[in-house]
């Protein structure tokens, strides 16, 4: 009875360290998607591309791939619509798009039309995508949430929005209950607009106001390169300035916009007093 | 071949038992018979359906579209109970499956060398896993009722898909059952001579149609993961039951489950010689038991090495299936869960190791080998501290201040896949180096060339080592994501190389070798603690890996075709999970308990009452 005593103590005993391992890691759960339900009477533009947005890093999955890691296309870190316009003009391109946006709705549900060198399936020579078509099982997106992605894409850098605003059509009558959409983001047409929108001089000293909380911006031009300041904003952890607390938040490269970044790298990089 | 030693008595029952065999015999081939015929009749069946598709009215109806109002309730979650009903089943299936395959192993080198110990020890294996067959079945029952019961839609459609094969796979259970009981109830009858071949003819059969039936099964869970031959848009039945069974993870799967069963019933049958051990009364018993458990831990041992090399195989495939898929599983929230990998990992090579360099107290020729063992420990300890660093932190502002930033600067090299590629392959040839010392530890060397076949062993070990941390650096921090996991494979094939060149150059160096003596038994209890780690760490393992396997189905009960509307269409967080795999995995450890006092009750006797006087 003793052998048995101690061999059940001992192997519940590792169970539980395991058990105990898992519930001290991150808890995350996997959400289905639900269908989101827009008031499409008070539904503008800025609401559309915000929608957009949530479908992109949520049921659309885009986020899972398009990312820093290297799988596809890091398409919150590029500016798309330039990128389409030069791939429209490649001679690998085989579709039927004639302008950004047809191309931008086509690389959706017909991804294979144009495979970005680098990032086709394994032993197709770039000839065929990896990317799963996003009206179709397992991802389903509809029209409507296509069409937001393509909207969110288009807004996110700056450029001008074509996709036309959806109407209610009749038979999606369920898709009036209103519900709360937030704003879309507006970017930045200057360094200063950017400055005050993201709120930098709350703990730097730039431009004619001064803080001590944050290195001072105003000769940052004379002590970083372009480069080292493109990182301390996306990464501001990687390296800290000595003798100032590591606070400057890292949620700034998901806020900000591509062509607001290079507005302040161009901007601050100048700033050498 | 002539027995070592006549059973007493047995040439007077031989008749007896040969009539009794015959018998068994003769019904046993004319039911495979029968079932072969049927065999034949369901593979014309199917094609002949395949052939007129437009008269399969039922298999034209296209996948349901089950609303969250379909899913029957019971008052709690129905996920749950199927989750540990399917688990069970999966161990006890995993278990009863495997030990017939090393069994019948066992009971041939038991043949091959008159050693007669062999033989009972391959009986006793048997015996352990009979008792496990039945819980097996019940478990198994119990999963089927609760699949039809709360998931009757899904159920309906798998049951239009897979048609009559679901039948047959019964009906493997009838034969599987008949041959089992007919292998281990004549293992005395048919012990000797001929008889003895007729005897493996039955084991292998056996593992035929186990295994036959794990690929049937296997074909259910690989089909829900990636369907094929079905129309993808509206689920209805295309192809024949080989293209819908022929899903591109079908095989990997198999695979992967056919070496980790092996590993994991080594595992379980090692738990019960050390339980075994520890309760021995004499020291033959303890003798006889420390040698079953050195069996059952080289079975695990030989069979886990090669398991992360079909887990990639897996992987590589899944990708290739469904990028989207991949990455849910590698780089998504399930990510996190591959932290309790390393650590199960981790406990099963620590364990494993410290088993052999116990055992090496057996013998005094290890004591030629002792140095070394420190040196592997600090390998392994260094590739499990790798493997368990994540790749960023959930911190607190004060951690952050103190760390100086919230990526700690071990964390990005360390935190990743090449770090842990290396780690891993190095803790995998680790190992090997244990197990071979261990093999050597009894030997003394006599061939002429035995400085040169050491110094060709030591110069594979070198390259590989060279090899696989050059290719991991190389190619994993220097170059894009494609050549990262490119150069994984490099270091798979320089791992596979020093193993299989290990087992190689050591059968032809030590074939005439003196042996030294051993001393059976001679190995401390606390070392038996380590046969126990590695069945808790094996079944923890499993019932994770399952949760993976089954979580990047996402919220699908066949991936792209049958949606899962149920409340239950989450992924849970890896808490809750764990939590669930802890209660599974105590309960079987209760029920293996169980087993264990079964299976020494049968060796139990009661002495008889004496008779009082007068009467």
């Amino acid at each position: 009875m003793g052998t048995l005593i101690r061999v059940l103590g001992f192997s519940l005993g590792l169970t539980l360290v395991f058990s105990l391992v898992a519930n001290l890691l991150p808890q995350v759960e996997g959400e289905a998607p639900k269908d989101e339900v827009i008031d499409m009477d008070s539904l503008d533009m800025d609401g559309f591309v915000s929608f957009g947005e949530a479908v992109f890093a949520g049921k659309g999955t885009c986020t899972l791939c398009h990312n820093d890691m290297g799988r596809a296309p890091d398409l919150l870190n590029m500016d798309v619509v330039k990128a389409s316009q030069d791939r429209l003009e490649d001679h690998r391109y085989v579709g039927q798009a004639s302008s950004v946006e047809e191309y931008l709705r086509e690389s959706l549900v017909a991804p294979g039309e144009y495979v970005v060198v680098g990032f086709g399936k394994k032993g197709s020579n770039d000839s065929e995508s990896p990317m799963p078509k996003v009206d179709a099982a397992p991802i389903q997106l509809s029209e409507f949430e296509i069409d937001s992605i393509v909207a969110y894409l288009q807004a996110k850098d700056g450029h001008e929005v074509t996709v036309a605003l959806p109407t209610l059509p009749e038979e999606e009558e369920s898709l009036t209950q209103p519900v709360a959409v937030p704003a879309a983001p507006v970017a930045a047409a200057t360094a200063e607009q950017a400055l005050a929108q993201y709120g930098c001089s709350a703990c730097h000293s730039v431009l004619s106001t001064e803080s001590p909380v944050g290195p001072d911006l105003r000769d940052v031009g004379s002590r970083l390169s372009a480069a080292q300041i493109r990182q301390s904003i996306i990464d501001p952890m990687a390296v800290i300035a000595e003798g100032y607390p590591p606070i400057m938040p890292t949620s700034l490269v998901d806020q900000m916009m591509v062509s607001e970044l290079e507005l302040l790298v161009n901007f601050l990089s100048n700033q050498t007093q | 071949m002539k027995p070592n030693h006549h059973p007493e008595g047995y040439a007077e029952i031989g008749q007896q038992w040969a009539r009794r065999a015959f018998n068994t015999m003769f019904w046993a081939m004319l039911m495979m018979l029968v079932l072969g015929m049927l065999g034949i009749a369901s593979e014309y069946t199917s094609m002949g359906s395949a052939w007129a598709a437009e008269e399969a009215v039922n298999l034209s109806a296209g996948a349901p579209e089950i609303q969250t109002v379909d899913y029957p309730k019971i008052g709690f979650s129905s996920r749950s109970v199927v989750w540990i009903a399917a688990q069970m089943h999966l161990f006890f299936a995993a278990f009863v499956l495997a030990v017939p395959l090393f069994v019948v192993v066992i009971e041939w080198i038991g043949v091959k060398s008159g050693d007669e110990r062999y033989d009972d020890m391959a009986h006793e294996f048997m015996k352990v896993s009979m008792t496990a067959y039945s819980i097996t079945a019940l478990f198994g029952g119990l999963l089927a009722f609760a699949l039809f019961l709360l998931y009757p839609h899904f159920m309906g459609y798998m049951t239009r898909v897979f048609d009559t094969q679901m039948l047959w796979y019964a009906l493997l259970f009838f034969a599987e059952s008949a041959i089992l009981y007919i292998y281990y109830y004549s293992w005395q009858a048919l012990r000797y001579g001929n008889r003895k071949w007729v005897h493996l003819s039955f084991g292998i059969g056996l593992n035929v149609v186990g295994t036959s039936l794990l690929f049937i099964a296997n074909a259910w869970a690989t089909f829900m993961m990636a369907p094929s031959g079905i129309d993808m848009a509206s689920g209805a039945v295309t192809g024949n039951i080989w293209e819908i069974m022929r899903g591109p993870l079908w095989n990997p799967v198999n695979l992967h489950r056919f070496i980790a069963n092996i590993a994991f019933g080594g595992a379980v049958v090692g738990a019960y010689a050390g339980y075994k051990l520890l309760s021995a009364k004499t020291l033959s018993e303890r003798a006889h038991y420390d040698w079953m458990g050195y069996t059952s831990n080289f079975i695990a041992v030989l069979a886990f090495l090669p398991l992360p090399f079909a887990g990639y195989w897996l992987m590589a495939e899944i990708y290739a299936y469904s990028q989207q898929m991949g990455i849910t599983a590698m780089g998504g929230i399930l990510a996190w869960l591959f932290i309790v990998q390393a650590v199960l990992i981790g406990t099963i090579l620590l364990a494993s190791n410290y088993y052999l360099w116990s055992g090496m107290s057996r013998t005094e020729g290890s004591l030629r080998y002792q140095w070394m063992i420190k040196y592997i420990a600090v390998v392994l300890v260094l590739g499990f501290l790798v493997w368990v660093t994540p790749h960023t932190l959930i911190l607190r502002a004060s951690e952050v201040a103190a760390l100086g930033g919230s990526h700690h600067h071990l964390l990005g090299p360390l935190g990743i896949m090449p770090a842990k590629n290396i780690a891993v392959n190095l803790m995998l040839i680790a190992t090997f180096l244990s197990f071979q010392l261990y093999r050597r530890s009894d030997k003394q060397v006599t061939v002429s060339w035995a400085a040169w076949g050491n110094a060709f062993i030591v110069a594979i070990y070198l390259i590989a080592i060279l090899n696989i941390i050059f290719a991991g650096i190389y190619y994993g921090y220097f170059t894009n994501t494609v050549y990262k996991v490119g150069s994984s494979v490099t270091q798979v094939v320089s791992t596979l190389v020093v193993i299989v060149a290990g087992v190689l150059i050591d059968s032809f160096m030590f074939k005439k070798a003196k042996i030294l003596p051993s001393v059976w038994g001679q190995v401390s209890n606390r070392s038996q603690y380590a046969l126990f780690a590695l069945p808790v760490a094996f079944t923890w393992l499993m019932a994770l890996m399952g949760y993976v396997r089954s979580s990047v189905r996402t919220h699908w009960h066949v991936y792209s075709v049958v949606k899962d509307n149920s409340v239950d269409n989450y992924i849970p967080a890896i808490g809750y999970a764990g939590n669930m795999m802890t209660i599974v995995t105590v309960l079987f450890l209760l029920c293996i308990l169980f087993i264990f006092w079964i299976a020494s009750l049968s060796n139990t006797k009661q002495i008889p009452p004496i008779k009082s006087e007068g009467h």
